[in-house]
């Protein structure tokens, strides 16, 4: 072949892997909705699966919540003093957290905690054939274990945000009372005045979104693993490396339908 | 009856089944025989309907599975049960849980009933106390027996064994032969054994069926085998290291 068509190869090349791919992702999350609407719902592995996000991510979102908050006030005081606005620092800090630090953070950490860990399993299952061995049972492999991981998704991500969100306002209140001399009336008087519930409502949309994104991707990844311990390895890193991609992309086009 | 006929199947540029044809009768026992890699699990995956063929079909009292609807797919799959090579039992349930999933999930049965049917079936494979362990704490053969069981206790219509016996110590190998023998006789299921267990196998099939480069080279009874002038034939059932299969 004339080097003149390396190129145009490799990209064409690139590309069709990358469609195919897309292809491949849109038909598993098809299916996927296909029997999350049909019966039986297998509400028990739902809460399993809940609990199993749960328990990986819990003491990390408490960690990162509250730390989130501190420097939060710390650095908007440091802003706010320029304008001699110290006083609003409360709703600011309030509002960063609801409306984007809150779902994007904690959605990151549910990436690195459970949805790696969903990957390996799934991409473990598919190695040691026992996702054949529930597809021989007759069982459908989707029903059993991508539904469930997606709906868990769906419900945990908010639950988790929010407790992402309070402790970062009550870090950040413990700097500004604590550290900084506000009165702990403005700092919550403020978040009183100027959270709407339109901010919160938008906030646990996003984590909501973000609960089907990373169980989509994880799942996926997982259930089509390449062979052997290296095929699964692969397969986490590119899930984790994915949703977080993907997380702050889809973060961008939300917030700005929603504001707009 | 189950029917393969012509089937093709390649994994990228590796062709491994290329135009296998194969009956099988219902009510009888037929061990798949075959060197390492020429595509007998690959054969059975086809048969069950994991894996479709790229070319050729599978013909299960006249149905094509892959090409049945979500329904009756469903029901062809129910009479099947498929003891896989690695076991592939589920690594987050206990052996009980192991055993007892079919039935959980595919049964109404009260959880006492399905207990006793577990710990009978778990007995019968020699493995009574070991219910409440891991598939990562037993042992390479246990696994094997597990999923033995756990194929078992629904009572399939037609089983997969793929190498039932392989690492199994010399006893509990024959004994699980025996087993695999008297629960046919009795339940009339038709088996298909994958297996490297020669002559072992011999005295408990009915029929032989042998895979060599992606083709089916020999069916016949024991006798028939034992007797064959196919040198190909010949050198596997003997083990000889001469002879047209190379080693390379
Ligand atoms: N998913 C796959 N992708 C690519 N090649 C595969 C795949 N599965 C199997 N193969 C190839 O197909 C061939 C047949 O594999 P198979 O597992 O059926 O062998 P086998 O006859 O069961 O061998 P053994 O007796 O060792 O179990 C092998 O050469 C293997 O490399
Ligand atoms: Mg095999």
């Amino acid at each position: 072949m004339s080097w003149i068509l390396i190129p145009f190869k490799i990209i064409g090349s690139y590309t069709h892997r990358f469609i195919r791919e897309l292809g491949r992702m849109a038909c598993f999350i098809a299916v996927s909705l296909f029997w999350m609407v049909f019966p039986p719902y297998l509400l028990q592995r739902v809460i399993k699966q809940v609990h199993f996000i749960g328990v990986k991510t819990t003491p990390v979102i408490v960690l990162t919540g509250s730390f989130t908050g501190m420097v939060l006030a710390l650095q908007t005081y440091y802003a706010l003093a320029k304008f001699g606005a110290e006083s609003s620092l409360g709703p600011v800090v309030a509002l960063s957290l609801i409306r984007e630090l809150g779902p994007v953070i904690s959605a990151l950490m549910v990436t690195g905690c459970a949805g790696s860990a969903l990957t390996a399993e799934i991409g473990i299952m598919r190695i040691t054939e026992q996702i054949d061995a529930l597809d021989a049972m007759a069982l459908n492999p989707h029903k059993y274990l991508i539904v469930p991981n997606i709906i868990a998704g769906i419900l945990s991500l908010p639950l988790l945000n929010a407790i992402f969100v309070v402790l970062g306002v009550f870090g950040g209140y413990a700097i500004s009372v604590g550290l900084m001399d506000l009165s702990s009336g403005t700092y919550f008087q403020g978040i009183r005045d100027f959270i709407k519930t339109k901010d919160i409502f938008e906030g646990l949309c996003k984590s909501l979104s973000f609960g089907f994104l990373i169980t989509w991707i994880s799942c996926y990844k997982g259930y089509f693993t390449g062979y052997g311990a290296e095929g699964v390895s692969k397969s986490t890193i590119q899930s984790v490396v994915l949703s977080s991609v993907l997380i702050l992309i889809w973060d961008y086009f939300m917030t700005s339908i929603m504001i707009l | 009856m189950i029917k393969v006929v012509d089937l093709f199947k390649s994994f990228k540029d590796h062709e491994v089944l290329s135009g296998v044809n194969l009956t099988i009768a219902s009510g009888c026992s037929t061990a798949l025989i075959g060197g390492s890699g020429q595509g007998k699990s690959i054969l059975l995956k086809h048969i069950i309907g994991l894996l479709r063929p790229d070319k050729g079909k599978v013909l299960v009292d006249n149905q094509d599975i892959s090409k049945l609807r979500r329904r009756p797919r469903k029901q062809l799959k129910e009479r099947f049960g498929i003891v896989f090579q690695g076991g592939a039992l589920f690594d987050s349930l206990t052996v009980f849980d192991n055993v007892a999933f079919p039935l959980r999930e595919k049964t109404r049965l009260k959880e006492p009933v399905i207990r006793d049917k577990v710990l009978h079936e778990l007995s019968r494979v020699g493995l009574s106390g070991a219910e409440n362990k891991y598939p990562s704490e037993i042992s390479g053969g246990m696994k094997k027996r597990v999923a033995l069981a756990r194929c078992l206790i629904m009572n399939p219509e037609i089983v997969l064994f793929d190498e039932p016996t392989a690492g199994l110590d010399p006893l509990i190998g024959k004994a699980i032969h025996r087993m695999i023998w008297e629960c046919q006789k009795s339940f009339k299921f038709t088996a298909l054994i994958v297996t490297h267990e020669i002559p072992a196998i011999f005295s408990i099939v009915d029929n032989i069926a042998m895979l060599y480069n992606g083709k089916i080279i020999f069916t016949g009874t024991p006798e028939e085998i034992r007797a064959s002038q196919d040198p190909v034939v010949h050198q596997f059932i003997h083990g000889e290291l001469e002879g047209p299969i190379s080693l390379k």
